[in-house]
Order: structure tokens, then sequence, then C-alpha cells
């Protein structure tokens, strides 16, 4: 198929469409609504299949997604921030069932006070329910993670349910050149998702069901073990999708220009795209900085921190959200994971662009040249206004 | 001798963890009775989480599928999605919910799905309370009752609210096809989901289950305590099709809810004049039910 200029939020349509999803329960919610909208408009014009069930909220999209699901149907949903949150005893509840749902998350921030624009409070807020976390930076890698999510999330070693995440406006309402995979290829990648049997008419069983503390940490166990294959079943996934489609993404935390770095910046979502054209900046300069961006939060990519770890002394964490009363997720998870490495560099969690703020380079600079002398402090919520700024608005 | 009606096929088995004299057991018999085999149950936390058995066991002799406590409705249009999507277009969805879970913090998926017209039967089993977690008010306990959240004390009269009506949100919704059914009257239970079984569309049985523990009764008497609620009018058995309503057991003149509440400890604490004003309720609601009748 030839590039077509999309949204982000096309491009999850474009990549449900493509990978034949049967169930699409849909609910709107800014800045998410333009795929649900796409996608009704495929199923309108008779290009997609799907039957699409128009709940009455989040909770309900997710309920049905669910049991969709659990009875054989390839579903996929989307939503954002507080839609998100309302479903959070669900998202649980879809990972314990082990139903293979696919579901964009349009990032917006999380009220009070109200915002529609983007962080990752909202997903970073869901990392303990058991679904696989992808974020993507581009149009062209939400069509292909979503694409990928499916046959991740539905490999029989998985059956785990994965979302993928892009800041809402930055890439949810951008357009750009992307290439869409033709049907033939989608196919060729996706097979029809085998249905699981254990919901037959006329058949006794039970899906669900309720347990003593004799059994349940056994089926806790179940879910971390799954979690666990999904490096490996991800990176068999991204093969054979670069085998149909000539294209990857380079696996749960690309590196760039980090050989002989300095100072590398580990970034989330479309602030990558600002501090990529920094690190060419800064590397013009004669500058040693590298980027790490961190396609997969869910699992937390530990050998590849590690890798990095190991070939840099100095790592800065730029956090779209904050974990209050300790630190930014990211910085979190790295922290924990160099704990027991034999590379410890010097680590330094910037807090940036919540609620919508801009990441500019002068934003992305600062950080680097922060991390470049060492000075400053271990948390830093860039850009912070003063005081008297603030009563500036007033 | 009345010629029996009933199926005698069993897709429910002995063994079930229930109360003795539970109502929602019989009510699930009655139930699969009517509907066959060519199910599949949604069913939420509720009495029946337990009642169906832990794992790896299972009570049921069709296939069912565990959702979250406000999520029954919610479900059930996931799995005709599904059904549809999957090709299994005889299978009947069902839900099977609790009052708590359906009345109260399932209200807001029910009117969804009935507004959307899932095809499917959502079945309310009521036990006036939150029997599961032991005897709390819910929207559908009646006026007066004790429960452990309305105990009786100086400032404490039991439910002082009267029993929200679910049959008029269903209705007001306009579903294919609604109607009460009880345990007690087996024969009309089984009519009426065989009639449900045969319109597409949302559907929606209201079935009284008596709860020995949790009203204060033997279980002896379950049947005998049904009998009582729909022949004083505290829950008459009647249905809707479309917009009209039909009564579908009328006694020339119902017994005095006195009688019912006099054989149940969660109403041995009332007044007369308590007993007296939830007397003008059932006869204010059976009045407005002769009159939706007369509409036709």
């Amino acid at each position: 198929m030839p590039q077509v200029v999309i949204s982000g939020n096309s491009a999850q349509a474009y990549a449900a469409k493509l990978a034949r999803v049967q169930v699409v329960p849909a609910y709107p919610i800014t800045p998410q609504t333009t795929i649900i909208e796409k996608i009704a408009d495929f199923v309108a014009s008779g290009e997609m299949k799907a039957q699409y069930v128009k709940v009455e909220s989040e909770h309900s999209a997710m309920a049905a997604g669910i049991s969709a699901a659990a009875l054989g149907a390839r579903v996929y949903t989307a939503s954002s921030s507080q839609g998100l949150l309302l479903m959070h005893e669900l998202l649980h509840w879809a990972s314990g069932a082990r139903t293979p749902i696919v579901m964009g998350v349009a990032n917006r921030a999380v009220a009070p006070p109200l915002s529609i624009w983007t962080d990752h409070t909202d997903t970073i807020s869901q990392r303990d329910t058991g679904w696989i976390q992808l974020y993507a930076e581009s149009g062209q890698e939400v069509v292909d993670t979503v694409l990928v999510a499916f046959r991740v999330a539905e490999h029989p070693e998985i059956l785990l349910p994965a979302m993928v995440a892009e800041d809402g406006f930055y890439l949810t309402h951008t357009v750009e050149p992307v290439d869409v995979p033709t049907q033939e290829q989608a196919d060729r990648f996706l097979p029809p998702r085998k249905t699981s049997g254990l919901l037959t008419p006329g058949v006794a069983g039970r899906y669900g069901s309720y347990i003593g503390p004799d059994l349940h940490m056994e089926f806790r166990a179940k879910v971390a073990e799954a979690m666990a294959r999904v490096p490996r079943i991800f990176a068999m996934a991204e093969e054979e999708y670069r085998r149909i489609t000539k294209r990857d993404h380079g696996g749960p935390m690309p590196l760039y220009r980090c050989d002989d770095a300095d100072a590398v910046l580990v970034t989330m979502g479309t602030a990558t795209t600002t501090a990529r054209s920094v690190v060419d900046a800064m590397r013009d300069k004669g500058e040693k900085v590298g980027l790490a961006k961190l396609r997969m939060f869910r699992p937390f990519p530990a050998d590849q921190v590690r890798e990095l770890a190991s070939i840099v002394d100095r790592i800065g964490i730029l956090d779209r959200s904050f974990t209050f009363g300790a630190t930014g997720a990211a910085h979190t998870e790295i922290a924990a994971t160099l704990y027991g490495s034999p590379h410890r560099p010097m680590l330094r969690d910037f807090i940036a662009g919540l609620g919508g703020r801009d990441i500019t380079p002068q934003t992305v600079t600062h950080m680097f040249e922060s991390l470049l002398n060492g000075r400053g402090p271990e948390i830093e919520w860039v850009g912070l206004k003063r005081r008297t700024e603030v009563i500036g608005y007033g | 001798m009345a010629r029996l009606t009933i199926p005698e096929p069993e897709l429910m088995r002995s063994g079930h963890a229930a109360c003795p004299g539970c109502g929602s057991t019989l009510g699930m018999r009655y139930l699969l009775k009517g509907l066959g085999s060519d199910v599949v149950m949604t069913i939420p936390a509720c009495c029946w989480t337990v009642i169906g058995l832990p794992f790896p066991y299972t009570v049921l002799n069709v296939p069912m599928l565990d959702t979250a406590f406000e999520t029954t409705a919610a479900s059930m249009s996931g799995l005709r999605a599904a059904a549809d999507a999957l090709g299994m277009k005889d299978v009947t969805v069902v839900g099977w919910a609790g009052d708590g879970g359906t009345a109260d913090i399932g209200l807001q998926a029910l009117s969804g799905m009935l507004e959307r017209r899932t095809d499917g039967i959502y079945v309310m089993y009521d036990n006036e309370a939150y029997m599961n977690t032991g005897i709390q008010r819910s929207g559908a306990t009646p006026f007066g009752a004790w429960t452990t959240t309305t105990p009786i004390g100086v400032a404490g009269r039991g439910k002082a609210e009267p029993k929200k009506d679910i049959m008029g949100i269903v209705a007001a919704h306009q579903p294919a096809y609604a109607a009460t059914v009880n345990v007690a009257f087996p024969e009309d239970f089984v009519k009426k989901v065989q009639k449900a079984k045969g319109i597409h569309g949302p559907r929606f049985l209201h079935v009284l289950a008596p709860c020995p523990p949790g009203w204060r009764f033997p279980p002896e008497k379950s049947i005998d305590l049904g009998r009582l609620a729909t022949d004083t009018n505290m829950f008459p058995l009647f249905e809707i099709e479309g917009t009209t309503y039909k009564i579908t057991r009328k006694l020339g003149k119902a017994k005095p809810v006195s009688e019912y509440l006099k054989v149940q400890g969660r109403f041995a604490h009332m007044t007369p004049e308590e007993v007296a004003e939830l007397q003008a309720q059932v006869d204010a609601r059976w009045k407005r039910l002769l009159a939706l009748e007369a509409i036709g």
C-alpha cells in the first residue's frame, strides 16, 4: 500500500482494520475519540466487518471487551485519561482472565485540574494491571506496533492484553506519511485468532471462577510467567513483521548514538523525536550525547537497560508523569533494574511535559547539559514556573 | 391435578454451595429448564459466585463466565457481539445477577445494554439485600426491613426508603420483554422464560428469590413465603411486552402484607403504623400496575 498521510489515531484505526478485529466496544474521550470515529466509518462503509458495540462507559467498554475475548473474538478498543482510570478494575480483570485485548491509548493528563493535553499519568497508573505497555513515537510506529501487539498478546505462551500508547494531540492528531501494510501482509503476519473453547454453548465450563488461598498465588504466578516470556515473543513477532514489511522499530529500547556517549537520555513517546534532533545538534558541536527510546514499559526491558548502563556513566530519564512520594516511573524502574548490576551510572530524573507542556529542544538541551556538568538535583521538574509567574496568569 | 409443564432435563447439578432453602438456586434451575442448553451465561460477583462452586468445579451444565460486580449487562453485550462475530447465531446470552449488582452498582450497565438493544436475557434474582456480603441493604430492600446496615435501635427502624422499582426502570427502556417471576410459581416462571426465549432483543426477568438467612425465616418456608409475597401484592406477577402490561396472577382480594411480614424476622420490629405505611406503598403500586395494565 502506498504511503498515506494520516494521524496517529487513524493509524490505530487502520491497524485495527488490518488486524480484522471482530469486536470493538467503543466509547469517546478526547483525544482518543477519532480512533473510534474512524473505526465507525470503516464499519459503516463495509470495509470492516467488526461488531461495533456502542457502550455507555469505558468501564463497560472493557467489560464487554473481556467477555467478547473470553468467547474467542479478537477485540480492539481505545481509551484515554479518566476513561482509562475508570477501566482500572477491568484492566486487572483482562489480564487475570488472560484475554488478549489490544487497546489504543491516547495519553492524556489526569484531573484535577481538568486537562485534555498529554502526559503519561494515565498509562503509568496502570502499570501493575498485567497489561503489556508499548509507547509509540510516530504514526508509523503506531500502525506497526498495534499489529505486533496483537501477535504477541494472542500468542499461546502469552495470552495477555496489550496497550499501545500515543501522546495526545502530538501524535493522535498530527498527520504524517505512514506506510500502511497491505491486507495481504497483515493477514500473513496475523492469522485469525484461535478460540479458546472455554465457553462452548451446551458444554459445562466456568471461565473465571473463584478460589481460596490454596491456589490463588499459582494463578498470579501464571500471569507473571507469561509476562516474563513477552520479550522473547515480542522479538520473534518484530522479526516476523520485519520479514514481511521490511520494517521494525528496534526492539523494546532502541538506542541512538549511544556508543561513546558521556550522557544518555531515556525518553518515551513523542519527546523522543525532539530529543533525537537535540542529540544530532549537540553531536555536531562535539558533545557526546545519546538517546534511548523506552518503547516497552511492561514488561520492563531490564536486559536492555543493564546493557545501556554498561556503556554510559550518566543516564537522564525524561518522565512525563510523576509518582508522588517517589520519583518518575521510568526512573524508579531503571534505578531498581540497576541495583544488582555491576554498572551503576549516575541517574537523574527530569519531570517534564506534564499536562501538555511543550518539551522543546531547549528543554532537552537543558537536560543534557545538566547531565554533562553533573550538577542538579536527583529529581528536577524542568521549566517549572515560579510563584510570581503563576500569579501573573490571574 | 395440574398437567406438569416443566421440562424434565436438569441443567443445574446437585452439590451446589447455596444455603438450605435458597430461592436463587430454584430460580437458576427453572431458568435453565426454560432455556435449554444452548446458552452462555455471565455472572458477576454475587451469591452465585459461591453457589456455583470454587475452581475447578461448576454446578451448571452450561458455560458460565465470571464478570465484575457491576458489569453483567456490559458483559452480555460483549458476549452477544462475539457470538455474532463467531457465527454462534442461535446461542442465548444470559446475564444472571443479584439485586445489588443490578439495581444499584450495575444499573448504568443495565441501562446501556437495554438502550443499545443487546439481544439477550438479563435475569435479576432478587433476595432484597447484599446477601453474599452478609445482609446489607440494597436499593431493592423493602421498606422497614432489618439488614446489617439498617439495624434496629433508638434511631434505626430498618430500611427507611421504599424498594426501588427496577421493573419501572427497565420498562422505561421499552425492552423486548420483561416479566416478574417467583420461584413459588414454577409453571408461570418456566412459561415466561420460554416466552422470553422466543423473543429477540433485550429481555429482563425479575426473580423473587427468598433468602432464609437474610430474611430470617426457616428454610422449609421458602415456597410458602414466595407465595405470600405475590398473594399480598408485595411482589406482583406481571409481564411487559412492548408497552403492554399484563398481570399474570390476579386474586380477587390480596392478603394483607402483615401476613407476609409476620413470618420473617427482618420485619419483626415493625409497629402497626409502619406496617400500615408499607401496606399503603404496596396498595399504591398495585393500583398503578392495574392502571398500566388497563392502558393496554
